[in-house]
């Protein structure tokens, strides 16, 4: 299963395999610029609206960004020449725009249910010093993405005390206020999520664990209606991840997460066997498991009634006045939207979180919104180029995996903000304000990066003249 | 700011957003290993000429131009023939590097000699087959004629 990469040294990276591999680093310069024209262009657009002059500190926030930015693209020129050109200037652009609608929020932050003062913009561009911290951190420790294959089963303990914290801690500590959902760790004014790094210790460790296991996991066993469904005896592995995420759905009031996690594992299970049976099942049981906890546990059962019932009874001014004036911003800002600092995404509760995505589709209209998620769409489709193109298995998982994650996660937020599932409290990758979510995402991002430097590094060249030595050094 | 400025700064911020994204999927676009379709096709020869430059004489008509695989882990994939030699097994600088765990990591080679294309095997333990025979010593590969390599199966093609 293992291969060795073997790299003579007479490897000349300007032989005539180079022009097919060249490392692109100068595109992604290019794009990075842009992407950062861009977040300038949003911040002065914050300002001319809100006090009709380019806003004060409007210098020192993009010099800061702008460093940190080139930070990143230095690193990914030493530590992972290959990787691919987008990916970074991808989400330094949704990183940007984070901070700019930060901004664009603490300006009027008195207005707010949850407070914001004017040095959010500031703490957040430290949140994005340390997840650019830990992108360059993870290329530099993780040299191959099979390295962490030997951690399979000690991150996946990781992960499920990460997860499991929150719900055993008491309410007070735990308990994101106002919304019930038991997610985060207090420690006088800081908070951390732990599940924003659980879901990236389980997405490793799954990988792990499916390249082991599956060849058995795609053993066929009766076939129905044309659908070869797995052995009963098989069933073992999917069933625990169900039980596991039912029980982060009842004992931590979080169904966004929980759909996560499920949802995680099936489609690497799907990755790793090609059989759909496994997603045909995988979404049989959530849904059967979810509408069953929304009966018999009222918590669970108040958000499917916000979902299916926003606007009926007490509902728009009590339960679902925060997705009913998310639904308001996002109506208000029609097609093309009211600018930046234009609207009044204020009046949402929990805007500059977790439903930062409807701040901006009050200022960008439908028109930002969909170059909003199509920027999304083109990280997860150069995650998922990667997975292609790598050649270990294990790689290829995580990289397919990390890729879905982070589709699934833009999903269930935006389904939930507008109504097609059940709004939970998941923060936007990027954009939401906040610490733990970035700094996951930015490791997440670094993971790809380091999947798609090794899927397109040239390989070695062939040995030409047999007899001669070589001198081969191990990664 | 009146509000005619401002309705053009939001609109032209849309707009720059928007070059944004299709810029990158220009990058996409331009980009050589994101153009690569199903199935893969790998390179025949390890030193591919650029394509301005006149490709060799072409073989006349009868002869094979694609080695493809028709079963095994590669299945899918076919490799361009042209007048470099094919290197078959499980090493990393073969031409085609075979997930088999029958192969030898140098099983065989396919190389072209007087408009034909000879399977030789080097030296393999599982052995290589061409139809039911075992390959002992360099033999010509009629177009369609299965190879086998442990798991794997080649033919060529025309």
């Amino acid at each position: 299963m293992s291969s060795i990469t073997a790299r003579s040294p007479a490897v000349d990276p300007t032989g005539p395999l180079a022009p097919a591999v060249r490392g692109r680093r100068r595109t992604e310069l290019l794009m990075l610029v842009f992407a950062l024209g861009l977040v300038a262009f949003a911040f002065a657009n914050v300002g001319y609206s809100l006090k009709g002059r380019l806003p004060s500190p409007m210098a020192e926030y993009l010099g800061v960004f702008a460093g940190l930015v080139l930070v990143a693209h230095l690193a990914v020129r030493r530590f992972a020449p290959f990787a691919d050109p987008l990916l970074l200037p991808l989400a330094a652009l949704l990183n940007g725009l984070g901070v700019a609608m930060t901004y664009r929020l603490a300006a009027q932050g008195n207005l707010l249910s949850v407070r914001m003062s004017p040095s959010a913009t500031g703490i957040q561009l430290v949140y994005t010093a340390v997840g650019i911290g830990c992108l360059v951190a993870v290329l530099i420790v993780i040299r191959e993405p099979r390295m962490l294959q030997r951690y399979t089963y000690t991150l996946g303990a990781i992960g499920l005390a990460l997860i499991a914290v929150p719900a055993l801690l008491p309410a007070s500590i735990s308990e994101v206020p106002g919304t019930g959902a038991k997610v985060q760790i207090r420690l006088s004014s800081f908070t951390v999520q732990p599940e924003e790094f659980a879901k990236l210790a389980l997405a490793v460790s799954f990988a792990g664990y499916l390249v082991a296991k599956r060849d058995v996991l795609a053993l066929a066993g009766r076939r129905v209606l044309g659908i070869d469904l797995p052995r009963a005896r098989d069933l073992g592995p999917i069933v625990a991840i169900w039980v596991a995420s039912l029980l982060l759905l009842v004992f931590e009031s979080d169904v966004g997460t929980s759909a996560l996690f499920m949802g995680l594992f099936v489609a690497m299970l799907y990755i790793a066997t090609s059989r759909t049976s496994w997603l045909l099942l995988g979404f049989v049981m959530f849904v059967a498991g979810a509408f069953a906890a929304s009966k018999a546990f009222s918590h669970v059962g108040e958000r499917f009634d916000i979902w299916l019932h926003p606007f009926a009874g007490q509902n728009p001014s009590h339960n679902a006045y925060q997705l009913v004036q998310g639904l308001y911003g996002m109506a208000s800002g029609g097609l093309l939207g009211k600018g930046l600092g234009g609207g009044q995404p204020y009046i949402t509760p929990l805007v500059q979180s977790d439903l930062v995505f409807t701040a901006f589709g009050e200022e960008l209209g439908l028109a930002g919104l969909m170059a909003i998620l199509l920027v999304y769409g083109l990280i997860v489709q150069r995650g998922l180029r990667s997975a292609m193109s790598v050649k270990d298995p294990f790689s290829k998982l995580l990289a397919g995996g990390l890729s879905f994650m982070l589709a699934l996660q833009v999903f269930v937020i935006v389904g939930g903000v507008s109504r097609l599932i059940p709004l939970t409290g998941i923060t936007t990758p990027f954009l939401s304000q906040g610490g733990s979510s970035l700094a996951a995402s930015w490791i997440l991002i670094a993971l790809l990066v380091r999947a798609s430097d090794t899927a397109r590094r040239p390989p070695p060249r062939p040995i030409q003249e047999e007899g001669v030595t070589q001198v081969v050094t191990l990664p | 700011m009146s509000e005619l400025s401002l309705t053009i700064i939001r609109v032209a911020f849309l707009a720059v957003l928007w070059l944004f994204v299709i810029a990158a999927i220009g990058v996409v676009r331009t980009d050589l290993l994101g153009s690569a379709g199903m199935p893969r096709r790998v390179r025949g020869s390890r030193q591919p000429q650029p394509l301005r430059q006149p490709r060799p004489p072409r073989p006349g008509r009868g002869s094979p131009r694609l080695l493809v695989v028709t079963a095994g882990a590669l299945k899918g994939t076919s490799v361009d023939l042209n007048q470099q030699q094919i290197t078959l097994g499980r090493a990393n600088d073969a031409t085609l590097v075979l997930h088999d765990d029958y192969a030898s990591s140098r099983h065989a080679r396919i190389f072209p000699q007087d408009g034909q294309w000879i399977v030789e095997d080097l030296g393999s333990t599982n052995g290589t087959y061409l139809d039911r025979q075992k390959v002992t010593r360099p033999t010509p590969v009629p177009v369609g004629v299965p190879i086998r390599i442990g798991k794997t199966v080649l033919e060529l093609r025309r």
